[in-house]
């Protein structure tokens, strides 16, 4: 007996050293469904050469030895497309998720994984959400399959206000969104935020004009002007904050602007050196952060040509390789229960992927757009201009509270 | 009152450049009864050949050079595509223009990338034309040319400055309707254009070459929407999704014009392009407007209820609205002569 | 107007029954060929185009009426069956999800009555503008009131609701892939019935001579505006189904896009005959879906291709099919075989010239691998060197030089064989 029981523990032991290192090596498949065709195309090609090139660096060293790959599916801006991507890449084995560009998409995709998983146990797949802000995927639309990388509207209001209750001189904000949801979400955290902080400020004005289709901002910097605004808050991304921030040159506005994507593929460009010192934005990253960040913009810069920005992708790569080394496993059950509520370090301090909501809490930056120098050398797209921080924000400052109920399986 | 004045300024810039655009595709509509999807394609060509001719000679060279670079490829299409579906009606002709324009995004996007290109206007052209001096701290409204120094603009003081990049659009867009109507109306070529606008079949017995005026219209076309691509592309962005912008309101401008009619399109360019920029500054939704008169609503309504649109979130749909009125009202449109 | 590209060939009764057993049977058989959930899917979107476009050519191939503005009818319709589905999950009266396409078809009719009598008041250029401008308006409404359309992220509904019957719950793709095959293979062959009827008829009189019409007593606006009117219901059926199969609509199903592409599509596929629709149908869901994955430069191939047929075949495919019927039928055929195989290797080799040096041109451009080599047909390529856009060109160049002789040959035969047949002889 106590031979066979001897073996057969000898036996376990073996066992389970070769299922512990059974994901050592192992592929595992992430498929990003974004834009590469459209308007979004420059940005969604961008995102998918980071996705990449961040695989490459991280199958060579990662705590679960595994080895990632990404497979990059065009779904055109569009959530019926999304639907296929998402189809065809279930088919080819992936359970790895991520998406980030347009609410509209990552709204589809949370719908259909929620109920491809309650219809089919044993194929479940995990969304990881690089870049997609709506408060509302992590409060009335919340899922247990979900996981948020980026910091949401509401987050990046709150360090946005805290940063602007500290300037006297802004005593009229105008608030300029596009007409859909993000600039919905903008508007209305903009006013619920600052007028908290600082209930002093007017608001003197708001707008909500269609997304990518105005060419000619100059009747709306006409309409701020009338109204005595100093300072802009805006969400618009493209070139709708670009042609904005070129209208306001041209038309003699010459108040602040506090938005969230300068630094976005393109802004840059569209910029240049229009708007120095008086373009903020903020953000979970900036171009001069220095160390093992600063090497990687570096590198990519060198390869592609092109800018490195989307810092969350290496958060996404980061809590993969954790959860996977923590459940010893590639299964997208066991590593969802291993993310649900992980810390761990990462390129800008200490992140919390929140039990409650699967909002990840991290540090955010204030930065304003001015000459790149010694001191923060890096110039997006040759411009000559980079975005220096101004102020840092803990995680603690910037965490919201959530309404979400999320079921847990 | 310079809010109002800027205002006027802006719409009426604006509307000139949509006739730039408009008038090309009302001689092409007006000559061969084909409706040219492809017009915005062209004008986003002008934008990027402008670009590109900027980059070497300059921005004078650049305007001068790009329409008749692109009025030539216009006049090889025609000559070598549209020529050959003439036979098989108006439904080919203008679905050959629709799979144009689709080739031409490709090909723009494969050549200058999917992103906006800097094309700027030369430095004479960015400063302010003038500068409007006003508001309550000044003493009534005072004008200035170009800039003003910041000291003048302290606060009550309202400095409106108006960017000679637009007022350069203006007067281009003036030369060139001053100059079509000379052509038009003055000139052998212009009343062979004329006659052959009604009678091509009789203008072909006399003796004149219909499809090579036919080529020549299409190119004369398609250049002044590249010139229109020159200005637009500088003074705005040169982006690949330039031409979806454009295209559809173009459209609706010939057809509240009146198909077939230039002066028709001048009025609705500039009626759309001042319509279009004051409803921005309009904040008044239906509700508002009620409560005004006196009425108020017993229910509440939420916040994404129609009544509750203000006009200058209403602002993009009103050409459109504009357009199905029209047609259904007066399908002639404005100053048409044809209703077909 | 002109006679168009139309001929509209009339089948014999009989034959239209075998056609539709075909069609049942290749709707029955085809999910156990392509047994992944994926392909279930694209087969289910080809059910849904092509209902889609079949109700699109209604107008354009039967009634001479070209609307740019058709998926506003399928699209509105898709949004009202969504509501409905909703409301049906969330404790209305409960409705069968299988009559969700049903409810968008009727749904679609409405709108078709109340916008079909303005635009169908004209005809010609002016029909086209009118659609053309509700399409935008709808579209740009579509952002405006979130209350009806739901806003950016568009309206979400779950097909599994209620209790399942005959253990038809819908969970599966499968399931829903019979649903969409049934509803088409109806639909379809009440389609065919409708060109078989009298207002069939008339409507392709409309089409040819309003004028002549007008004379014999009928009123060519009434017949537009019935035709419209029935063009719309199957639209909205076509928006159901969507529902049904995505569970989500956004405002992409009223967009000018979609109108664009139902447009294409059923040129493409040959808006001259009841056949084309289906077939314009099977190449937008697989060009939309499939080749967009396997090339990114699939636009511009579509616009080339689409400039090509409006150029050379102006029927579309099924006029090509029907050309191939027609010669291989011909006496003294035994001859041109082997022409026409030379024909279709020249075409052949220029198309793959042609495809080679656009895909190099856009991996160069595009450097969407960064600096990965590119790999076109199981091969690597040094696209930064001369060599392979050499043999690109080389091959595309004696692809057409061959088309070019080819060409001449075949007609020489050809005027040969035709020569050589006795008068009465096919």
């Amino acid at each position: 007996m106590s031979l066979s029981f001897r073996s057969a523990v000898l036996m376990l032991a073996l066992s389970a050293c070769g299922w512990a290192q059974a994901q050592k090596g192992e592929t595992v498949k992430v498929a990003w469904i974004d834009p590469l065709s459209g308007l979004m195309a420059p940005v969604g090609s961008n995102q998918l050469k980071s996705f990449q090139f961040l695989a490459d660096k991280f199958s060579q060293n990662n705590p679960a030895g595994v080895k990632f790959e990404v497979i990059g599916i065009d779904n055109k801006l569009s959530p019926a497309e999304s639907l296929n991507a998402l189809k065809s890449a279930m088919d080819q084995g992936v359970r790895y998720i991520t998406q980030g560009n347009g609410s509209s998409v990552a709204g589809a995709l949370i719908d259909a994984i929620n109920k491809h998983n309650e219809r089919n146990p044993g194929k479940e797949v995990i969304y990881l959400n690089h870049s997609a802000v709506d408060p509302d995927f992590t409060n009335s639309k919340c899922s247990y399959w979900h996981f948020r990388f980026d910091a949401d509207t509401s987050m990046k209001m709150e360090a946005m206000s805290s940063f602007m209750k500290d300037l006297p001189e802004i005593k009229k904000i105008y608030l300029l969104n596009q007409n859909y949801s993000h600039g919905h979400q903008v508007a209305k955290y903009a006013k619920e935020t600052i007028g908290r902080k600082r209930p002093d400020i007017q608001f003197v004005g708001e707008d909500l004009h269609p997304l990518a289709q105005v060419r000619d901002f100059a009747p709306y910097i006409a309409k701020i002007k009338a109204s005595g605004a100093d300072t802009v808050i805006t969400g618009n991304w493209g070139s709708d904050l670009a042609l904005l921030i070129k209208a306001a040159n041209e038309g003699g506005f010459n108040g602040k602007f506090f938005t969230y994507y300068t630094g976005v593929t393109g802004t840059p460009t569209a910029l240049g050196k229009g708007g120095e010192g008086r373009v903020y934005q903020i953000a979970y990253n900036h171009y001069n952060m220095g160390g093992q960040m600063a090497q990687w913009m570096k590198e990519f810069q060198t390869k592609y040509k092109d800018d490195f920005y989307t810092g969350s992708a290496i958060h996404i790569f980061n809590y993969l390789g954790e959860a996977m080394a923590k459940a010893q496993s590639t299964d997208p059950v066991k590593v969802a229960a291993a993310m649900h509520g992980l810390k761990l370090k990462s390129f800008n301090g200490e992140v919390e992927m929140r039990k409650l909501d699967h909002q990840l809490q991290q540090t955010l930056f204030m930065s304003v757009w001015q000459k790149a120098d010694k001191k923060f050398p890096y110039n997006p797209e040759n411009t000559g201009m980079t975005l220096v921080p101004v102020k840092t924000f803990e995680p603690y400052i910037s965490s919201t509270p959530t309404s979400c109920q999320m079921k847990t399986p | 009152m310079e809010f109002f004045l800027i205002s006027l300024l802006n719409g009426v810039s604006y509307g000139l450049l949509l006739f730039m655009l408009s008038a090309g595709l009302t001689l092409i509509f007006s000559m061969m009864g084909v409706l040219n999807f492809a017009h915005a394609s062209f004008y986003m060509l002008g934008a990027y050949l402008g670009y590109i001719l900027n980059g070497i000679w300059g921005f004078v060279p650049a305007l001068l050079l790009a329409p008749i670079a692109v009025g030539c490829l216009g006049g090889i299409f025609e000559k070598y595509f549209l020529r050959r579906v003439h036979a098989y009606g108006h439904v080919p002709e203008l679905l050959i223009t629709f799979g144009l324009a689709y080739v031409v995004l490709e090909v723009v996007q494969l050549l200058w990338g999917r992103s906006a290109v800097a094309f700027a206007p030369p430095a004479w052209l960015q400063k302010p034309a003038f500068t409007l001096i006003g508001g309550p701290g000044s003493s009534g409204l005072q004008w200035a040319w170009g800039a003003v120094t910041q000291a003048q603009c302290q606060g009550d003081v309202v400095c409106s400055p108006f960017p000679a990049s637009r007022a350069f659009m203006m007067a281009v867009a003036l030369a060139m309707v001053l100059s079509l109507w000379g052509l038009i109306t003055r000139t052998r070529v212009g009343l062979v254009i004329q006659a052959a606008l009604t009678h091509p079949q009789a203008v072909q017995t006399l003796g004149h070459n219909v499809p090579r005026v036919f080529m020549w219209v299409f190119g004369v076309g398609t250049g002044l929407a590249a010139l229109a691509g020159v200005i637009g592309g500088s003074t705005f962005v040169t982006e690949p999704s330039m031409a979806a912008t454009v295209g559809s309101v173009t459209f609706v401008v010939i057809v509240i014009g009146g198909l077939g009619s230039l002066a028709g399109a001048f009025w609705a360019s500039v009626l759309i392009g001042t319509v279009q920029t004051w409803a921005v500054a309009v904040d008044l939704s239906l509700m508002d407007m009620l409560r005004h008169l006196g009425f108020s609503s017993a229910y509440p309504v939420s916040s994404g209820a129609w009544s509750n649109l203000t006009l200058s979130q209403a602002a993009p749909i009103l050409p459109y609205l504009f357009l199905v009125l029209m047609l259904v009202f007066r399908p002639k449109g404005l100053m048409g002569q044809r209703e077909d | 107007m002109p006679r168009p590209f139309v001929t509209h060939a009339q089948l014999p009764r009989g034959q239209a029954k075998i056609w539709m057993a075909l069609l049942a049977a290749v709707l029955l058989l085809a999910p156990w060929v392509f047994d992944t959930p994926f392909a279930q899917a694209v087969l289910t979107q080809v059910g849904i185009a092509m209902v889609a476009c079949l109700s699109f050519n209604i107008l354009l191939g039967q009634g001479g009426m070209l609307s740019f503005g058709h998926a506003v009818y399928s699209g509105l319709g898709a949004y009202m069956a969504m509501h409905v589905m909703q409301w049906s999950g969330s404790g209305g009266f409960a409705v069968p999800i299988s009559l969700i396409p049903l409810v968008g078809g009727l749904c679609g009719m409405g709108f078709a009555v109340i916008l079909g009598f303005v635009t169908t008041r004209k005809s010609g250029t002016t029909l086209a503008m009118i659609t053309l401008g509700l399409a935008e308006l709808v579209f740009a409404m579509s952002l405006m009131f979130s209350d009806f359309f739901g806003g950016e992220a568009g309206l979400s509904g779950n097909r599994v609701q209620g209790r399942p019957v005959w253990g038809v719950d819908f969970k599966t793709q499968t399931q829903v892939y019979f649903l969409i095959a049934a509803y088409t293979w109806v639909c379809v062959g009440l389609m065919y019935a409708f060109t078989q009827t009298p207002l069939g008829r008339l409507l392709n009189a409309v089409r040819d001579n309003a004028e002549r019409l007008s004379f014999i007593g009928y009123q060519p606006q009434r017949v537009r505006y019935l035709a419209f009117i029935i063009a719309g219901f199957f639209a909205g059926i076509s928006g159901g189904m969507g529902v049904v199969h995505f569970e989500i609509v956004t405002a992409e199903v009223v967009g000018a896009t979609r109108s664009g592409a139902y447009l294409l599509f059923t040129f493409l596929g040959g808006a001259g005959f009841f056949v084309g629709p289906i077939l314009g149908a099977v190449g937008m869901v697989v060009s939309a879906v499939l080749l967009s994955e396997w090339s990114p430069a699939w636009l511009l191939y579509l616009g080339l291709v689409f400039m090509g047929m409006v150029m050379f075949a102006p029927g579309g495919m099924a006029s090509i099919a029907l050309w191939h019927w027609h010669w291989m039928r011909q006496a003294g055929a035994a001859l041109l075989w082997p022409w026409y195989g030379a024909l279709l290797a020249s075409a052949a080799m220029a198309g793959l010239g042609a495809t080679s040096a656009i895909e190099f041109f856009y991996h160069q451009q595009l450097q969407t691998l960064g600096g990965q080599p590119m790999r076109w047909l199981g091969v690597q390529w040094a696209v930064h060197q001369p060599g392979p856009w050499v043999a690109a060109v080389s091959i595309l160049v004696l692809g057409l030089a061959g088309w070019v002789y080819c060409q001449k040959q075949w007609d020489r035969v050809w005027s040969q064989a035709m020569a050589d047949t006795p008068r009465g002889q096919p």
